[in-house]
Order: C-alpha cells, then structure tokens, then sequence
C-alpha cells in the first residue's frame, strides 16, 4: 500500500513534488518500467488455490534513481538514506517512537523515584490524598495527576500510570521479540523453499498456506489459551515469550512467502549461475550472492511487522490470550479499562492512545523507510 | 467450469482436512490440557474423571478420538464440552446475527472505498487525496476494539445517540435491528475504509497508463465512459481478491472481538468464549466453517475475475 508520506522525490529536479499523478502515471520513470508492467500486482492472475492471489510485494529491487550529476557512484542504500533524511514526516514520527520507548525504559526508575509503588503491588485499602484508592464498592480513583496514582488505580488497587509504562515494556519487548522471530525464520524458509525448490519447498510452502489461511487473531487466541495454561517446557504459562513465540511463528510466511517469490526469481540471474558453475556452496550462494539482493524486501519488512507485532499482541491480551496477570500490557490495560468506560473512560484510552501513538510512528516511519528503498514498492499486511 | 469446480472441491477438501487436523493435534499436545477434568467439573472425584475421559473416549489414540470427533461433526451431534449444547446448531442459530454484522459492514467499507480510491485517484496530490492517505494509515494501525470503545463511549455514553450494547434480530424488528449494528458495522467498516481505497487508488493510477485504455481514448470514448468502464473495472481485480479473504474469515468469526464487544450473539462471541474455556469441539467447528468460507469466497472470486477479464480463464 502507498500510504503516508510525499513520495518520489528526485535529485536535481527542484522542489518536491509530493504525489502527483504525472508522476506516478505518464511521468518519465522510464528507468523501471519494462520491469514494472509484468510484476505489477494489477495484473496478478488467480493462482491456484485462490487463498493465495493477494497482491504480492514488488520490494525488492535495487532501488531506481535517474542518473544525475549527484547520484555518480553513490550506493542504493546511501541514496535510500538521503532520501529518508528529506522525508521530514517520516523522521517526526521516527522521533516519536524513540521517546516513546525511552519512557517505557525508564519505567522502573518512574516506579521507583516518583510513584514509589511497584508495578505488580496491590494496595486496596491504600489512602491516595485524602481519599481512598478503591471506594467501598470497589470502584478504583481516576486520574489524580499527582505523583501517586497519576492516572488512576486498577480494581486491585495498582498504579495505573506505573503499569502503563512497564505495559508498553511489555508490549515493545513481545513485538520486538516477534519480528526477530519472524525476520530470521521467514528469512530462511524463504530462502530455503525458493532455493532448493523441489522437495524442500514442498515440504515448507504448504506448512505456509496453512498458518496463512488462518486469521491472525483466531489463531493467536488458540494457541495463546492454550499454551497460557500449562506454558511449553520451562518456560511458565504467563511468561510473555509464550505470546512473543507465538506471534512470530504466526507471521512467519508473512514474510516467507514474498522472500520465496524473490529468491525463485534472484535464482535464474546470472550471477547466480556464475557462482554455481564456480562449484560454490549452496549455503555460500544462498547466504553471499541471493541474500543481499534480497535484503531490501526484508528491511522493509521489519517496521511493518514491528507494528503488526504489536496490534496482534493487543488483539490477544484484549481476548485474554495473551499476557497472562500479573504482568500488564497495553491490551490488557485496555481490556480491563474498558469496564469502567461508562465512568472513567481515561482506564482504557490512555493506555490505547500510547498503543496507537507507537504503532502509528511505526508505520509511518516505516512507510517512509519504504518509499526511500524504492520510490514504486506495495506491500500489503493485515492483522 | 467443470474441471475448475471438480479442483476446487478438491483444494476445499484438503484444507480442511489439514485445518481440522491441526486444530485437533495442538491441543492434543498441551500438557496441561484436560477435557475430561473440565468436563467433570472441579471436585470431581478421579473415578469421575475417569468415567468421563471413557464415555468421550478422551483414553483413546488421537486417530481414534480424531475420527469420532469428525463423525460427530458431520453427523451434526457434536457437542461441546462446556454446556452440552449442540454445536451445530448453536451455529446454525447464531450465525443470522454474524451475517448482519458482517454483510453490511462489509458493503459500507467496499463501497465507500470504490468511491473514496477513485476521488483520490482523479484528484491525486490534492486535499482529498491527502486526507484519504491519513486515514488510510491511521486504519491499519488501530485495533478494532478500541475504535469500537470509543465509539461506544462517544456515541453511547456521552450523547446518548446509539443503545450502548446488544442486538435485536432483523426479522423481530428492522429499524432497531439497525439502530443496534450502527455502531459495530462502522468499527468494522473504518478501518477498512482507508486500505482498501488506498490500494485501489494505486492501481487505478498505474492502469491509466495501459494500452487499452489509450485505445479506448483513442475510439473518442467519453472520460466518464473511459473510466468506468476500463480503467475502474480492470482495477478493481486486487481489491477484490482482499475482499473476498477478509469478507470470508469475518463470516468464519474473525469478527469475534466486535462481537464480544457490543455484546453480539454471533458466531464469533461462541468462539471467543469457547476458546477461553479450551473447549475443543466450538473451536474445531469454528476453524473449519471458516477455512470452508475461505475456500469458497477464493473460488468466486476467481469466477469474478473471469467474468471482469476476459483474459482470464478458470483453471485450478
């Protein structure tokens, strides 16, 4: 999808344009064009199976820029990061996110030195300036805005401004660790099923269609209840890598799929055959000579997936299939907030506002990340 | 068409299959899963437990326990293990409520994003285009839940326009029935609205630049007539194929989260609270009736593409 941020700003040719449609359409973007009308995703035919004819991803290719005196000798990714530093929206919202996950560092110093109650700790019959922290039917404060119990209580009595940032811990950790996840594995698989072909790929591409023809969120909830009860191995029922694990396992063809489109086209090039015949390994081949023209399609990838990542882990804590108590993220914040909407609405839209703040810098961010790779590219992801 | 039929049938048999396999194999795996504790309740006795896992046949082989399990589904006597209700027919009588969440949510968005992607398409690079481009990134990175809460709470609870929750059936009284869904169809349909019309909009520009549609300039076809009928048609083909795959998982319960929600008694609230109590047969049923939707929305969508492009021909 082209979302967000002006678009197909070129050196040497004066002010930017932002997306007009001369550019886009009759402009004189000759340099990829015979490429572009055979890959474009409008004419993407029914494959077979139809589950899978969804608009492929056209990243990937080296990064297109009209030859001009200042571009002479500049590598893709130089010329993909200048472009970056021009896209002042992207970088706004760059910004955002870094703060954002430096507050949520700093949680336990917030915790320890202004609010002096741990995240986890009840405190029902606890008095907050006069007034208790639960009423006696108990119904928890809102906001004080002071030091203590700056947005509220929860129904145990806990600090909601001091769970709102260990949350967002919670849920940057669980995305973060989930598009590593997905990022190595979708990687490989891809790499594997699109090299080898055969096989390996018969083995690998049906296991994808699988998890792909599930919707995210029903079997997210599947397996988040059930591995949330007994945990797998050591690790305990409500660690937070249970939901992480899951998360990433579920978007690994996400991005196996496009990277295997990418590697069965890189395969038939050239200088792919100039390796073979030189008797390099496959994994040398794989690994030197497929991999870093692939890497601009999984660098893409890892904004988008960073916020998917993160929506998916709301989606599951909201159903109660993710985090699992005492730990808090900001689905389950939401979640429980959203009882006392009636009354105090500030339990569950403070927590989503910050859920929606960060996924939205990701996305834009990313989205100019994107555009600076390659200035045509559509990717499309769904929750 | 015979063949194309015959295959898919095929295709549809076998994710099933697989869909119903896997779905019964994880739980089968968790350790910690225990039908027949769940089902003699928390003070059963272990003689209790004991009589219980034999008359579910929970000591069987999983092949065993697998084919019985199919041939009560396919028999329709499946019950699960919560309440003892039926679970086909608990489908059956909920999913009239799943069809008007979803169908008019569903409208609302495909239409609304026609509209808004072709605007912003012929008005690229302007306000309304820019607008569209706000939206459309600010949709994907909401979940629905939490549009659906603020919508409650504005809407709701401040103004008091719309009923806070629930659900009144369409054929017991159509202007309530509508009065109730207002609020789910549209934090459904919102998020939607901006993706869909975006990736229209992209392909409606790169269309314009097609031989054909140069031809059809050339015979002097009005600008209207060129539109319609040639750029807006052959575009519509991607969004479509996405329509047809989310349309498909909403109906199989994708909706659940709305649904527990607004408190809906569709299919997908089943899910959810089937789910929270690890009760297999809902789940199983569940999965399969959407991999079922997801088969043959696939399937007709390939149909509309043939009949949108003639190029096209149904195989496989």
């Amino acid at each position: 999808m082209a979302l967000g941020v002006p678009r197909f700003r070129r050196n040497g040719q004066g002010s930017s344009t932002g997306d007009l449609p001369t550019q886009t359409t009759q402009g004189s973007s000759t340099e990829d064009l015979p490429t572009q009308t055979t890959q474009d995703p409008s004419f993407a035919l029914p494959e077979a199976g139809g589950v899978a004819a969804r608009p492929e991803p056209l990243v990937g290719r080296p990064p297109a820029e009209p030859e001009g005196p200042s571009t002479v000798g500049v590598g893709p990714y130089r010329l993909a990061f200048r472009r970056l530093r021009r896209n002042k929206t992207a970088l706004f919202f760059g910004a955002v996110f870094i703060a954002i996950v430096i507050v949520c560092v700093l949680a336990p110093v917030y915790s320890h030195d202004v609010a002096h109650i741990g995240p986890n700790v009840t405190n029902p019959t606890g008095t907050v300036n006069g007034k208790s922290v639960l009423s006696t039917s108990g119904v928890p404060i809102g906001p004080t805005f002071t030091a203590h119990y700056f947005f509220g209580a929860d129904s145990d009595g806990r600090d909601l401004a001091v769970r709102l940032l260990y949350g967002g811990r919670t849920s940057l950790i669980i995305g973060g660790i989930a598009t590593i996840i997905i990022i190595v594995f979708g990687t490989l698989v891809g790499l594997l099923a699109g090299y080898f072909r055969g096989v390996v790929d018969a083995v690998l591409r049906p296991l994808m269609e699988l998890i792909w023809s599930f919707p995210p969120v029903i079997l997210g909830v599947a397996v988040g209840t059930a591995l949330a009860l007994g945990g797998i191995g050591p690790i305990k029922g409500n660690s937070i890598f249970i939901p992480a694990f899951i998360i990433g396992v579920i978007y690994i063809p996400y991005l196996g799929k496009p990277i295997r489109g990418e590697v069965l086209r890189l395969r038939e090039m050239d200088f792919v055959d100039a390796a073979r015949v030189q008797g390099m390994h496959p994994w040398r081949i794989m690994l030197s000579e497929i991999l870093p023209n692939a890497t601009s399609t999984i660098i893409v990838f890892i904004p988008m997936m960073l916020a998917t990542s993160i929506l998916l882990e709301a989606y599951l804590s909201f159903l109660g299939a993710g985090v699992q108590a005492p730990n808090a993220s900001w689905g389950t914040l939401i979640s429980d907030g959203i009882t006392y909407l009636d009354t105090t609405p500030s339990f569950a839209l403070i927590p989503g506002a910050m859920l929606v703040l960060t996924v939205l810098s990701i996305n834009i961010l990313g989205d100019g990340v994107r555009d600076a790779l390659d200035p045509r590219a559509q990717v499309k992801i769904q929750t | 068409m015979g063949r194309f039929i015959v295959r898919r049938t095929l295709s549809a048999a076998a994710l099933l299959f697989a869909t119903s396999v896997v779905v019964f194999g994880i739980f089968e795996v968790i350790p910690s899963y225990n039908p027949g504790r769940a089902i003699a309740g928390r003070n059963a006795t272990p003689q209790t437990v004991a009589i219980v896992n034999k008359k579910f046949g929970f000591n069987q082989p999983f092949y065993r326990q697998y084919l019985n399990t199919m041939k009560l589904i396919f028999t329709g006597q499946i019950v699960d293990y919560q309440d003892q209700l039926n679970v086909v027919s608990e489908f059956k009588s909920r999913f009239p409520a799943t069809l008007s969440l979803v169908i008019p949510a569903a409208l609302i968005w495909l239409i609304a994003a026609i509209i808004l992607g072709s605007v912003s398409a012929l008005r690229a690079g302007r306000f309304a285009d820019k607008a569209l481009m706000v939206m459309a990134i600010v949709g994907v990175s909401i979940p629905v839940f939490l549009l659906g809460a603020v919508l409650l709470y504005l809407l709701a609870y401040k103004l008091t326009i719309f009923p806070n929750t629930g659900y009144v059936s369409l054929t017991s009284n159509p202007a309530q029935w509508a009065y109730y869904l207002i609020l789910p169809w549209f934090s459904i349909a919102l998020l939607s609205i901006g993706f869909y019309s975006r990736v229209l909009r992209s392909n409606l520009l790169d269309m314009v630049n097609e031989d054909f549609v140069r031809t059809a300039k050339a015979k002097g076809l009005s600008q209207q007539r060129v539109f319609r009928r040639h750029v807006l048609r052959n575009s519509l083909m991607p969004i479509l194929t996405m329509f047809g795959l989310d349309f498909a998982t909403l109906l199989g319960g994708a909706a659940l989260v709305t649904e527990t929600l607004f408190n809906i008694p569709g299919v997908g609230q089943y899910e959810a609270t089937a789910i929270g109590n690890l009760d297999v047969p809902p789940i199983l049923v569940g999965a399969m009736f959407t991999a079922f939707f997801v088969v043959l929305f696939g399937a007709l969508i390939d149909v509309v593409y043939a009949l949108l492009d003639p190029r096209v021909r149904l195989t496989g």
